[in-house]
């Protein structure tokens, strides 16, 4: 079958196999080599993609339990955010840590060690998981946690998917008066002020920075920083006292029911958008309002597929973090390139990350960029470009992201890959448990 | 906390139409008891709906192909069931069914003498408390034999008739019947089968039917969960049996 990541490049031919129940797992494990999991395709390269075999994991979607008291959760790995949203937000639960769509399962999260709005106070994903359920390259059922077999509990948060499959995971969600969040806009009129707007929402639970990708000059980098806090009880009942506390996904939903073609997606298009955009919160500015949890944390869940958009030969999704010191330099160069090259990028992503992480995490300190860049011929020349900015500046890219980095570039940014491997070497995987990420890249 | 919530019993609970039916009906507040065969497989749908909703799930073993074990698992159960949803079917294998007689049996008594019996036996017990609802899964394959499924669908035609007289016999007394007929549904049973979308239901979509139709205001009789199918099948059934028996379908 072929596959192909939520970018739509690149795409390779894989047998699949539908997990059904965990059970079936080690039999399947013992049997191939060159397999990785699956889950629900939002990885945006190659690194949900087997070598040879792909082992679908939507079927491994039960919750297994839950405790009201400490809000721990037991999940099977293939359950999806959006489900444990549609169950827990009406009874006054919140995940932890949440990535920019709800459509990723819980798996997925954690081999990517995923970051949300939160990080700079909350860490990742993995930050907050307790227990893992893992199958190993053996055959063998194993748990670990960061009390438990704590070197694969770490090689496992942010692996990829390398290390054995994970069926099953436990971890907290935080209790939350409402399910609405309170806004507050920040405009910055340029890179350094939203850097120090960043900065000034340290105490805030979430802040994240949209950039204007195609401002030049004097205000390159002009932003919109979007703060927020999950409200109170109190406040929906004083602004919104007919909406319902703890509110539901809303049901429809727009979609792209077929590829756009390329034009599109034009750097006038994307101009107007942006400048539409910015003009739009920039109004909202100032006073803080309530915004329903959906589309505070997951705007492009409303549109459906909306990957389409950049017609049939995909998008590169570039996402780097680069270190404090070096940041205004470097976002700086990336985002003076990117407008020099005239390609539209539709996002661009500003983050401040905090500390935490496991072995082969993508977060550090510092700050993240993430852009969309459809794929033309000369893309990937520009991003090479804009890699050697990243690692001179001793930043790293997103491999849940990552479709094209060199293994320079890689190795350069995940110096601990060489102890990830010999894990991996311990535990049978090499060779064993392959994407056509670790592949690309020599993990 | 459940005592004052009704209770609705789940057979056939490991498959997906069956999960995503108790789970339908523990969102809207039921208490569930689920009914199959492989235990450890129901006790994980148990645990996720329960996990899900905060509802009260529990699993009770039970083989429909043992008619005689029937009245001990009705008895056994903690409490005489507000309605009884049986989804129990397997499709089989047509081909091997032409010449295995042993297989054709089993397709037969598992998707109509099993569920028929097993449903009977709580009429009587819902007659004499002197209410209940009763809803049975059968298919549009029984609303016309076909060459390439024809077995199954006799058995499904064998067991829509068994729910219509059932509903006619309880209608007196206030008692539902309904039979549901889903039509195409994405579930394990036909994964990897290519399948029209607008003819295709998510087992989702199917739970929520059911419990429309069997607890709704408006209760209906027999429901094709899209109703385009009854279309369908109406014209597959207006087409005259010299033409049909030539038909590859």
């Amino acid at each position: 079958m072929l596959l192909e990541g939520w970018g739509r490049y690149p795409r390779f031919e894989s047998e699949c196999v539908r997990l059904q129940s965990p059970c079936t797992l080690p039999g399947i494990m013992a049997g191939t080599r060159g397999l990785i999991a699956r889950g629900n395709g939002r990885a945006y390269g190659d690194a949900a993609i087997g070598l040879r075999l792909t082992l679908g994991a939507l079927g491994l979607d039960r919750m297994k339990g839950f405790d009201p008291q400490t809000g721990r959760l037991t999940v099977e790995a293939g359950v999806l955010l959006s489900d444990i949203l549609a169950s827990f937000v009406p009874r006054g639960f919140f995940p932890p840590v949440v990535p920019g769509t709800k459509q990723v399962t819980v798996g997925g999260m954690i081999a990517s060690d995923v970051h949300g709005k939160n990080h700079h106070r909350d860490g990742s994903f993995g930050d907050h998981v307790e227990r893992l359920t893992l199958v190993l390259p053996s055959g063998e059922t194993v748990t670990c946690g960061p009390d438990i077999n704590p070197d694969l509990f770490r090689a496992t948060v942010g692996g990829m998917g390398l290390t054995g499959v994970i069926t099953e995971a436990t971890f907290r969600m935080k209790p939350v008066e409402t399910g609405w969040i309170r806004q507050q806009t920040v405009v910055a009129d340029d890179l350094a002020g939203a850097l120090r707007a960043l900065d000034d929402s340290d105490a805030a639970t979430y802040s994240v920075a949209w950039i204007d990708g195609l401002s030049r000059g004097a205000r390159l980098g002009r932003s919109l920083i979007f703060v927020g806090e999950h409200a109170t009880r109190q406040e929906v009942a004083a602004e919104l006292p007919d909406a319902d506390p703890l509110p539901l996904a809303p049901a429809g939903r727009l979609g792209v029911p077929f590829d756009l073609p390329a034009l599109t997606l034009n750097k006038a298009s994307v101009a107007a958008f942006n400048e539409a955009y910015f003009r739009r919160g920039a109004q909202k500015s100032g006073k803080p309002f309530l915004t329903h949890w959906n589309p505070y944390f997951f705007p492009l869940d409303g549109v459906d597929r909306w990957n389409r958009i950049y017609g049939r030969r995909g998008f590169l999704q570039h996402q780097c973090v680069v270190p404090p010191a070096t940041a205004h330099a470097a976002l700086s160069e990336i985002l003076d390139r990117i407008t020099r090259s005239g390609k539209a990028s539709f996002l661009a992503v500003l983050k401040k990350m905090g500390a935490g992480g496991s072995l082969m995490s993508f977060p550090m300190p510092g700050y993240t960029l993430a852009l969309d860049l459809r794929v033309t011929d000369d893309t990937f020349a520009l991003l090479d470009e804009i890699d050697r900015i990243v690692v001179a500046a001793g930043g790293r890219l997103y491999l849940a992201k990552d479709a094209r980095q060199s293994r320079q570039t890689f190795e350069a940014g995940y110096p601990n890959f060489g102890r990830f491997n010999d894990i991996r070497s311990a535990l049978g995987a090499r060779g064993h448990l392959a994407s056509h990420l670790s592949s690309r890249l020599g993990i | 906390m459940t005592e004052n919530h009704k209770t609705m019993l789940l057979v056939g609970a490991t498959s997906d139409i069956g999960r995503a039916t108790a789970l339908a009906y523990a969102q809207a507040g039921w208490r569930i008891l689920l009914a199959a065969r492989n235990v450890d497989a129901a006790q994980r749908n148990a645990d996720d709906i329960a996990t899900r909703t905060d509802a009260a799930v529990s699993v009770h073993p039970l083989d429909v192909l043992d008619s005689a074990g029937m009245p001990g698992f009705a008895d056994a159960l903690p409490v005489l069931p507000d309605t009884v949803v049986c989804v129990v079917g397997e499709m089989g294998d047509q081909e091997r069914a032409q010449s295995d007689l042993d297989h054709a049996a089993m397709v037969f008594r598992t998707n109509f003498e099993g569920p028929a019996l097993l449903l009977g036996l709580f009429a009587n017990r819902f007659l004499a408390r002197g209410s209940g609802t009763i809803v049975g899964v059968s298919s549009v394959a029984g609303d016309r034999g076909r060459g390439t499924n024809y077995v199954y669908g006799a058995a499904k035609a064998g067991f829509t008739a068994f729910l219509s007289g059932l509903r006619n016999r309880l209608a007196p007394s206030g008692l539902r019947v309904v039979t549901v007929k889903p039509g195409f549904v994405r579930t394990r049973m036909t994964a990897g089968m290519k399948l029209p979308p607008l003819l295709t239901a998510e087992p989702a979509e199917v739970g929520k039917a059911i419990l429309a139709a069997a607890e709704g205001k408006r209760g209906r009789d027999v429901i094709y969960v899209r109703p385009v199918w009854r279309g369908v099948m109406s014209v597959i059934g207006a087409i005259p049996e010299p033409i049909f028996k030539k038909l590859k379908l």
